[in-house]
């Protein structure tokens, strides 16, 4: 199921999990210890971090022998794409209908 | 500024109208005018004033928008809040817990209309100010990234 565009938001409102995710972004797959090194927090913290990213779609994971293995997953931010796509949108309608009144309207 | 750069934060749109600011800020606080460009409503117009925009039901969302006027500065600028919809629904009907703020500028033959929408929701109205930062970054990074896949 393709998560909604609410947990995306709240997933990425956090700093730690969004500097998580754009680390990602930047450095490609990364294992969880390497994101620990950077990060100020600890192994399960980071992991619990991440936790919340995937469960939002913005992570995939992959485990090899004891480690586990996670990258950025871009399409998972499509449902933020899509609300601002589509809210510019109305309010470019909407501003055209209101040129419309006031050219129909009084001085 | 571009609508196309802006709506990497929030949503821009600005525009020069050949009308007086007066007239403007009428279509923009008088109940029944609103109705005729942007939806039913109960607008109250002074400061702390709070009503409804009633837009078509859509998924989980009863199509109401819940507002409340934080500035109200005829005939130049006004703001409110801008919360409803559902976490359920995706694009325009989903939930929102933001502000849509409106500035005129007089200028000469008319005026400059500025309308910015940021929302970041749902349930975090902070989210905004912690987001902006980091956020156009993001949205680069995945532009990059899916034109590399498409």
């Amino acid at each position: 199921m393709k998560p909604a565009s609410g947990s995306v938001f709240r997933a990425l409102a956090d700093p730690t999990r969004r500097s998580l995710f754009e680390r990602l972004c930047r450095e490609g797959e990364q294992t969880v210890w390497m994101l620990t090194r950077h990060a100020r927090i600890s192994q399960p913290a980071v992991s619990k971090h991440l936790a919340a990213l995937k469960s939002a779609g913005l992570v995939r994971d992959r485990r090899e022998g004891r480690e586990m293995h996670y990258r950025a997953e871009a399409k998972g931010l499509s449902p933020l794409v899509d609300w601002l796509g589509l809210y510019g949108a109305f309010w470019r309608d909407r501003m055209d209908r209101l040129e419309d009144l006031l050219k129909r309207m009084d001085q | 500024m571009t609508e196309a750069t802006a709506a990497a934060r929030s949503i821009v749109i600005e525009r020069m109208m050949p009308h007086p600011p007066e007239k403007i800020w009428r279509a923009l606080t008088q109940s029944s005018l609103i109705a005729e460009w942007l939806m039913e409503n109960d607008f109250e117009p002074r400061l702390g004033g709070r009503f409804q925009f009633r837009a078509k039901p859509m998924g989980n969302w009863n199509g109401l928008v819940d507002c409340e006027i934080t500035a109200f500065e005829p005939p130049r600028r006004l703001v409110y809040t801008w919360k409803g919809g559902s976490v359920q629904n995706l694009g325009h009907g989903t939930a929102l817990d933001s502000i849509v703020e409106w500035t005129l500028t007089p200028l000469e033959g008319g005026t400059r209309v500025r309308m910015e929408h940021c929302g970041f929701g749902p349930q975090n109205a902070s989210a905004y100010d912690t987001m902006s930062g980091g956020w156009p970054k993001v949205l680069e990074r995945l532009e990059r990234a899916s034109g590399r896949q498409g």
